[in-house]
């Protein structure tokens, strides 16, 4: 779902999250507006300043008379929608997809060098993540460390595709895509080159700044050292669009 | 008929180990093994991640002595950026390591040794632990838990944790030392000192007490090995590699630790997954040596601090001759002496003007292909050893762990004791406690993670040469 320039005349709708009488404008998906009133959803993928993929589902939520859950980063607001964001259906499937997170590749906390600034790190505390129920994968990844200011492990990837996304729609450079299907996917710099011989990339640093766990990381950074500036992104992302 | 004495769990220690003991049909001691059942792998598992991980990953190595694995792992990564860390950084590293060895040491001789110094080798298992210690003697219960504690302490004020902290980095320490934490240290370390002072006076006067488990406790001849410092003193963090042998004549000195390998080799055996390093010259298993607080007291020409070159003038009477001190029991008095050295040591670099100095990070990258880190840990000489390649990644880990050094004398230490308590045809619980003590006095540290003080379940059990169990003892 591209990202969509506010228009100048909109129409603005009324809504319920969570009990909550709500208004918003129509080109408002559910999330932003949830970000806008402070009621907490959970999420991966969406990223504000960039498109919307809806691929991790960490954010669906139920809405009334509809079987299906939906996922709020990719839903737009409309007139009368009754949201609810947290019941225990929901934090089952929260739980349950951060597990698997966990259990498809190698995120070894106590040793990342985003211990304790990581995103995946603190879903997992607040969907109460203290074990993952399924068998882990152990499947070793690559690191990549062939880029002179930054480093790949796909170990620590949760293919949220963040790094395609900015480096595509903001920078414009286009160096990161996805090879590979299910969970043999991984992220790639110029069709599958080493990072560091990659002509494209213009080592701007944006794709390690949205990372939301360890997986794209500084050189030289120890251990809970690598600390990310997300702030950038949706000043960049507006300035764009007003230009 | 042969016989098989099989001691599974050893209890209060740290890790996981078995004793065997193999008895000649006449009931005497024909051989004893000290097998270590768990494996870690952190050697092959290393491989691939990059070279800045490493202090993070092998600290997971141990619970207990995880401060030593960080510098020794750092100290390697220095090695590959090539680089000198700012002076203020070492004496904080220093401070560190040091807090390291008073926890260490405390938990080994209060929790884990003093429940058989105390209460008796022979007393009742089922009390024979900390918690019967603090019912016989509460004051020095207290003194060892709070002694620990301030060890501890000082760890978490430096790094924000007590286990597992993060603060040492290639290139030196990622924050300075404010002023405010200086001074919380600096007030914690009189109350350590005095209870030190008072542990080695208490057990000084002890000693006498156990003078047949002094002259029975592997007092075999085994060379010492340890760092020293470039004047042959006590060291712990840097300095230059010695080896004395058992008559305390110098075998190597003031060797570079990037040159370990051209002294040390490493052989491996079936029955057990520790390596036995040994003294290449002198090949295996001849080249036997001991690391560790012994070593260390024996390997220096002083402390360099008053009270603890007092106490160390005392522990060289511990031996009737002028020579090395050989008994592994007196690991426990050279261990009191390594406390007193370690909280004045504390008190003097903490008081130094430079220790708030802001430059405490050197920054560089991988310079170098590969890196060697050595210090003192606790147990003993600590060795790390990695290679990179072109992208900073790791290619090949070899790590020497303080108790795998001391290895062959444990071996060597459980037949001697076994040898002199053990009687095969009347199997006393007292007398397999006396071969747990004295691989407690190497305070092996296994797995570096469990903690147990006398209440894992200990069955030994005598087999006859086809197996069958003619005798068995069980301890709940």
């Amino acid at each position: 779902m591209p990202r969509t320039p506010p228009a100048t005349q909109v129409r603005v709708v009324t809504l319920t999250i969570d009990g909550q009488a709500l208004s918003a404008r129509e080109d408002e998906t559910i999330i932003e507006v949830c970000r806008e009133n402070k009621i907490p959803i959970p999420s991966l993928c969406w990223m504000d300043g960039l498109s919307i993929v809806g691929a991790c589902r960490l954010c669906v939520v139920e809405m009334a008379g509809s079987p299906r859950l939906s996922a709020a980063c990719s839903t737009r607001v409309a007139e009368g929608m009754q949201i609810t964001t947290n019941s225990e259906r929901l934090q089952r499937y929260r739980r349950t997809l951060v597990e698997m997170l966990f259990a498809e590749r190698n995120h070894v906390c106590s040793v990342c060098v985003s211990n304790g600034h990581c995103e995946l790190q603190w879903l997992a505390q607040t969907c109460g993540v203290d074990h993952v129920r399924m068998p882990y994968r152990n499947h070793a990844y690559d690191v990549d460390s062939s880029h002179e200011m930054f480093r790949v492990d796909h170990n620590r990837c949760v293919l949220c595709t963040r790094c395609v996304r900015v480096c595509d729609e903001i920078e414009g450079a286009h160096t990161w895509d996805v090879m590979g299907r299910g969970s043999d996917c991984k992220v790639i710099t110029d069709l599958a080159r080493p990072w560091g011989d990659s002509d494209t990339c213009t080592s701007c640093g944006k794709c390690v700044q949205v990372c939301p766990t360890g997986a794209l990381v500084k050189q030289g950074t120890s251990v809970g050292e690598m600390v990310k500036d997300q702030q950038f992104l949706p000043i960049l992302a507006r300035r764009r669009h007003i230009r | 008929m042969s016989r098989t004495i099989s001691i599974e769990p050893v209890t209060r220690i740290e890790g996981h180990a078995r004793i065997t003991l193999q008895l000649a049909d006449t009931g005497e001691v024909e051989d004893a093994k000290f097998h270590l059942t768990q494996f870690r792998g952190f050697e092959k598992f290393c491989e691939g991640r990059p070279y800045r991980e490493m202090p993070a990953l092998t600290a997971r190595t141990c619970g207990i002595c995880p401060v030593s694995h960080l510098l020794a792992s750092n100290k390697a990564c220095d090695d590959l950026l090539a680089v000198t860390i700012p002076p203020t950084a070492e004496k904080l590293r220093r401070v560190m390591n040091l807090a390291q060895l008073v926890q260490s040491h405390a938990l080994s001789f209060f929790h884990l040794s003093s429940p058989d110094l105390l209460l008796g080798w022979d007393s009742d298992p089922a009390t024979r632990n900390i918690f019967g210690v603090m019912r016989q003697d509460p004051e020095l219960a207290k003194s060892g838990i709070r002694l620990r504690q301030i060890g501890q302490s000082i760890i978490e004020t430096l790094g924000g944790k007590k286990i597992h902290p993060t603060w040492v980095v290639p290139g030196g320490v990622n924050e300075p030392l404010p002023e405010d934490k200086r001074d919380v240290m600096l007030a914690m370390l009189p109350e350590g000192l005095r209870i030190a002072k008072d542990t080695y006076a208490f057990f000084k006067n002890l000693v006498p007490k156990f003078k047949d488990e002094a002259s029975h406790f592997g007092t075999a001849p085994t060379m010492f090995l340890s760092l020293v410092t470039p004047k042959g003193n006590l060291e712990h963090y840097d300095g230059l590699l010695r080896i004395k042998d058992a008559q305390g004549r110098i075998v190597e000195d003031m060797v570079p630790p990037r040159d370990y390998r051209r002294i040390i080799g490493e052989a491996v055996e079936d029955f057990s997954y520790m390596k036995f390093p040994y003294y290449k010259p002198q090949g295996y298993p001849r080249g036997i040596y001991r690391v560790g607080p012994l070593a260390r007291l024996n390997n220096a020409e002083a402390c360099g601090t008053p009270f603890a070159d007092v106490a160390l003038a005392e522990f060289r009477t511990l031996q009737d001759d002028t020579g090395p001190v050989t008994s592994s029991f007196h690991y426990h008095y050279a261990r009191l002496v390594e406390i007193i050295y370690a909280l004045e040591a504390m008190q003097r670099l903490l008081k130094g003007e430079d220790i708030l100095d802001k430059r405490v990070r050197a920054r560089a990258r991988g310079n170098r292909y590969e890196g060697i880190g050595v210090a003192e840990a606790p147990r003993g000489t600590l060795m790390h050893h990695y290679k990179i390649d072109d992208e900073g990644l790791i290619d090949w880990v070899d790590l020497i762990i303080a108790t795998g050094h001391n290895n062959l004398a444990m071996n060597r230490s459980i037949k001697e004791v076994a040898d002199a308590y053990v009687e095969g045809n009347n199997l006393q619980e007292g007398m397999l406690n006396r071969v747990e003590a004295v691989i407690r006095c190497y305070d092996p540290c296994l797995s570096c993670a469990s903690h147990a003080f006398g209440q894992m379940p200990l069955a030994i059990e005598l087999k006859d040469a086809s197996g069958q169990v003619v005798d068995r003892l069980v301890r709940e």
